[in-house]
């Protein structure tokens, strides 16, 4: 294999790393601020994608549609917090991630029947022949992706680390009584991450539809993904979940090239498991203490 | 004794089907310390939870400034002019000292307001502003006390409640606290102090309560409850030869 080629497989493990990334963090702020794992993070990202299909199709501009569609998404999360987990919010972790599966697939059945069945396409943000740098051609689209992703994760570090809103946020993420005790609303706190969650998972879907189609089922999938790239980072922990998702991206690419494509899709389980396995805390979180 | 600032009537709570508060009454009034006194078990962190909204209250009422209280959340009781340092302290472990006091002014809007309770949080324990980049975690267990008090002081509050302030801590370092509480006081903070250090305890309040399985027992002055023969010889160790 000679580099330009290398370079494809890396350029590639990127692409899709970058998407896998945002899903992860949308698990990473539902986590920390509610120890609970939202199994319908998947359904955010395909209602991204699906919402901004129906937009385009509706007459809407390409980049109001797009808009649209992550707000509308953001919106759909906050409410499904609001509706379905914060009255049964005092049930323990168990009845509330079951909830988020049974979410999930209410997202997924009211998708396919507002859609249908078929995969859909979105148009690209800037229509032209793929760049090529060094050998390796690098579709206008994927420019897309990695520029969205940067923004999400600048915007959301300053969000963490700069804001009021997201000091409160992380103090939610070490103990909701010592919140309450400073005044912080943690159920507002919680409904906010949802709905920032949902809006993450929302821009994957869309900046990744125009290269690989969309479809009512496409959620599945990338929860999955997403979910590796969070427990391979370290969950809970936004610069993990980014770094999470980037690595996975490399393997699979990379396992397309030395190994076989055939396995891409098993890379993220083997990963899930080795890691739960050997390193619960992900690669870059730290093991569990005692909090003060 | 003047108008209370916080007023306790006839509170039960428990755990469950458990009752532990079987009708607790108390005052605190601005300007004094009042303490409860009592043995393991007999409530005093438990009365401090079902003050400050943390436990489903089954009967009485809790009323502060003259408005009811009774059966508010936490987080609006800050509000409202009441804070508490709880058991434990629970500070926000990774964050700096400096974010932990910025949380503790989570529900004030004016930044001058802010800066200048900061300031004077600072002046009361030098040392947090000595670490104000450090995470609350490294900080020995007397600062961490110090940075919980602070953090409950930066939302000005009317009433302060404090739950077990001493436990753990190095005399040198308790008798700070506790010299900064008498400042507080003077100031016209109204504070309430569950000890288990009885001696301690009554040392520095006005007024206090014995608490026994649930039921206040016994009440009057500190003076009056260091004299009274039952306190010291069970809380204030008589029998090690005080006599």
């Amino acid at each position: 294999m000679n580099s330009a080629e290398l370079l494809q497989f890396v350029a590639s493990g990127l692409q899709n790393g970058a998407v896998y990334a945002l899903v992860a963090l949308g698990f990473t702020l539902v986590y920390a601020s509610t120890g609970i794992i939202n199994f319908a993070q998947g359904e955010f990202f395909m209602l991204g994608g699906m919402l901004a299909v129906a937009g385009v199709r509706a007459g809407l501009p390409l980049p109001f549609a797009a808009l649209a569609s992550v707000v509308l998404t953001a919106s759909i999360g906050l409410l499904f917090e609001r509706v379905a987990l914060r009255p049964r919010r005092d049930s323990g972790p168990t009845v509330l991630i079951i909830i988020t599966i049974g979410g999930s697939m209410v997202m997924k059945s009211l998708a396919r029947h507002a859609f249908g069945p078929n995969e859909l396409s979105l148009p690209p943000f800037s229509p032209g022949v793929p760049i090529v740098f060094a050998g390796a051609s690098i579709d206008r689209q994927v420019l897309w992706i990695w520029g969205l992703t940067i923004v999400a994760v600048v915007a959301l570090t300053f969000l963490y680390s700069k804001t009021k809103l997201g000091r409160a946020m992380r103090a939610c993420s070490l103990s909701h009584d010592a919140a309450r005790l400073m005044g912080i609303d943690t159920a507002r706190v919680v409904m906010i991450s949802f709905g920032l969650a949902a809006a993450l998972g929302a821009l994957g879907g869309v900046a990744v539809a125009p290269l690989t189609q969309t479809a009512f089922d496409v959620g599945s999938r990338a929860g999955l993904k997403g979910f590796a790239a969070a427990i391979l980072g370290g969950l809970g922990n936004p610069i993990a979940a980014v770094v999470g998702g980037l690595v996975l991206g490399l393997l699979e690419s990379l396992s397309v090239a030395f190994i076989s494509s055939t396995y891409k899709d098993a890379i993220s389980l083997v990963v899930l498991l080795a890691v739960l396995f050997l390193r619960p805390q992900g690669l870059l979180g730290k093991s569990r203490r005692e909090k003060v | 004794m003047p108008d209370p600032v916080l007023q306790v009537r006839d509170l039960e709570a428990g755990y469950g089907h458990v009752s532990v508060l079987r009708g607790v009454s108390l005052d605190v009034a601005a300007g004094e310390i009042v303490t409860i006194i009592g043995s393991n078990g007999a409530g005093k962190s438990t009365l401090m939870k079902a003050i400050t909204g943390f436990l489903h209250l089954t009967g009485g009422t809790v009323t502060l400034d003259g408005r009811a209280i009774t059966g508010t959340a936490p987080e609006k009781l800050v509000r409202r002019g009441l804070a508490l340092v709880p058991e434990g302290r629970m500070l926000f472990g990774p964050m700096s000292v400096a974010e932990n006091l910025a949380l503790g002014a989570h529900t004030r809007t004016s930044a001058t307001e802010i800066a200048q309770d900061l300031e004077r949080v600072q002046a009361l324990f030098p040392v947090l502003a000595e670490r104000a980049a450090q995470p609350a975690a490294t900080l020995s267990g007397g600062e961490q006390q110090m940075l919980a008090i602070g953090r409950a002081l930066m939302s000005r509050p009317h009433v302060l409640l404090l739950d077990e302030p001493s436990l753990g801590l190095a005399p040198k370092v308790i008798a700070d606290i506790f010299g900064v509480l008498d400042g507080l006081r003077a100031e016209g903070l109204g504070i309430l102090l569950v000890e288990q250090d009885a001696n301690l305890a009554l040392k520095h309040a006005d007024r206090g309560y014995v608490m026994r399985t649930g039921h206040v027992v016994l009440t009057g002055t500190a003076e009056e409850l260091a004299n009274n023969d039952d306190v010291r010889l069970i809380y204030l160790g008589a029998w090690h030869g005080n006599e």
